[in-house]
């Protein structure tokens, strides 16, 4: 039923989108796929009244990928290693965790001379070029084609270098799942890593992601990349408000809009573990690609020399 | 005169072979140090070794020496091409390591190319490459352990010298 009431209501939000600026559609949809652009969700924080039923909506949507961990864990060596279990603590929705991919952070500020509770969904920001795929040693950690980026769970090992590397420590790890079980389970790896996977498989059927479907304050709109960006840029204008993940890390395909400096939403938001900061971000991935240029140049120094030799040589031999 | 030759020749053989064995070590450390383990195992908390642990920091110092490699693969091969092929053989274990470290550079320009914002390489591509990135190393390292227990060479001259030289 409660399912049946939101589609309703995504309905109707999403003719008002269409005789607006979002970009809700189906055809939307279909544009970006073809264009081959990436996908972009813009989240206008001053509509969200911090209902959580985009919380619950994606927890309905996924539990199919939740972890069912076999309990007693195995042992794991050395001692220091972390057991990371959530499995006795799903209802928990004030965080991130692996039962949890999206919550409500919420921030009191002054807008417009008023003091305003502000709520924010927070999750995975799809980074354009997301370092927990990147950098994965396994290559577990995937970015689709359409700029969602997920961690495939058969592979995973659980090592949690997707979560130090993420400027923002998105994914969570259940211990006791996965991969590493069938392996060396007392000696390498520790479970699986979670995260918001953007619904991909609804995204693949062509419907939407379980959290923008859901909410009655239309508060996300997902897109084109080039169109998304352009929404933003009016919205942000259009209320005197501020931008972030456009440019963090060197671009992501989350873009929040917000009517106050995320620099002071930043300092009022509670941060700490399973809840993403506000700050600025510097692109992770760019010192590393940036010595990608050197390395073209590498084999033609190294010949180069060679070949430097052998002229000289030629020549004493004259 | 060939004694001279013959001096400076193998003590830029025993500099190339000393470069090539730094690079290697911290190519291994750096590149092992993609995954989780130096923490895990305690190796970051020698004193001086918290850097290993750091994945950024790592990552970037396996560029850096990627690069050193490549510089320093690529003159040994056209020095080899258009100066010493005449004068010295490649041995059968100096084939070996070589396409070794080619498949290493290869799997490994690879995943710096994934790497790049733009790439769309299919996951199980990826996937392979870094497992053949890995397995390549241990083949390596075992290879050269093996040829260092041995005393086996890379090269040899083609035609032996006087006795006494
Ligand atoms: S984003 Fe929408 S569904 Fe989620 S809390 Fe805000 S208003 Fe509710
Ligand atoms: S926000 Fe973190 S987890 Fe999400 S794509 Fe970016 S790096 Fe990956
Ligand atoms: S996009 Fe899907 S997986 Fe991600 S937070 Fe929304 S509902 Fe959850």
């Amino acid at each position: 039923m409660a399912k049946e009431i939101s589609r309703r209501s995504f309905l109707k939000g999403g003719l008002a989108a269409a005789c607006t600026l979002a970009a809700t559609s189906m055809p939307e949809w279909a544009s970006a796929a073809n264009n081959k652009q990436q996908l972009v969700t813009l989240l206008d924080i001053r509509k969200c009244i911090g209902c959580e039923a985009c919380v619950e909506a994606c927890s309905e949507a996924n539990t199919d990928k939740y972890p069912n961990p076999k309990k007693p864990f195995p042992k794991m060596y050395p001692d220091r290693v972390p057991v990371m279990d959530w499995s006795d603590k799903r209802d928990v929705t004030d965080r991130l965790t692996p039962y949890n991919w999206v919550y409500i952070q919420s921030a009191t500020v002054e807008v417009d001379g008023e003091e305003t509770e502000i709520t924010i969904p927070r999750r995975c920001m799809h980074c354009i070029n997301p370092p927990c795929v990147k950098l994965c040693p396994w290559g577990a950690a995937r970015q689709l084609s359409n700029g969602t980026s997920r961690i495939d769970s058969d592979i995973c090992m659980g090592g949690s270098k997707c979560k130090a590397v993420c400027p923002w420590h998105i994914p969570e790890r259940q211990t006791g799942v996965g991969l590493y079980l069938d392996i060396l389970p007392s000696l390498a790896g520790n479970g699986v890593m979670y995260k918001c996977d953007r619904c991909y498989n609804q995204i693949a059927d062509g419907e939407l992601p379980a959290c923008i479907e859901v909410c009655p304050e239309d508060v996300q709109t997902i897109g084109p990349r080039d169109e998304i960006i352009k929404q933003a840029h009016a919205l942000a204008k259009e209320i005197n408000g501020y931008i972030y993940g456009e440019k963090e890390n060197g671009g992501t395909n989350t873009i929040y809009v917000s009517p106050v400096p995320f620099e002071k939403l930043n300092k009022a938001i509670e941060k700490g573990k399973g809840k993403p900061h506000f700050k600025p971000v510097k692109d992770t991935m760019a010192d590393a690609n940036n010595l990608a240029a050197a390395m073209v140049f590498a084999p033609v120094a190294g010949v180069a020399a060679a070949v430097g030799k052998f002229y000289k040589m030629t020549k004493t031999d004259e | 005169m060939n004694q001279i030759h013959k001096d400076t020749r193998s003590n830029k053989r025993s500099i190339v072979r000393y470069t090539y064995l730094m690079i290697v070590l911290f190519l291994a450390l750096t590149g092992f140090g993609q995954m989780p383990i130096f923490k895990r195992y305690y190796i970051a908390d020698i004193p001086g070794l918290g850097w290993v642990a750091r994945f950024y920091v790592t990552h970037y110092m396996h560029y850096l020496f990627a690069i050193l490699l490549i510089v320093l693969t690529s003159h040994v091969i056209a020095e080899y091409l258009f100066i010493n092929r005449k004068r010295i053989k490649i041995t059968i274990s100096g084939y070996i390591r070589g396409a070794l470290v080619i498949g290493l550079v290869i799997t490994g320009v690879l995943l710096v190319i994934r790497n790049l914002a733009s790439s769309g390489f299919p996951p199980g591509f990826i996937v392979f490459l870094d497992l053949a990135h890995l397995g390549l190393v241990m083949v390596l390292l075992m290879a050269g352990l093996y040829c260092i227990i041995l005393k086996k060479k890379w090269a040899k001259e083609r035609f032996k010298m006087s006795k006494g030289v």
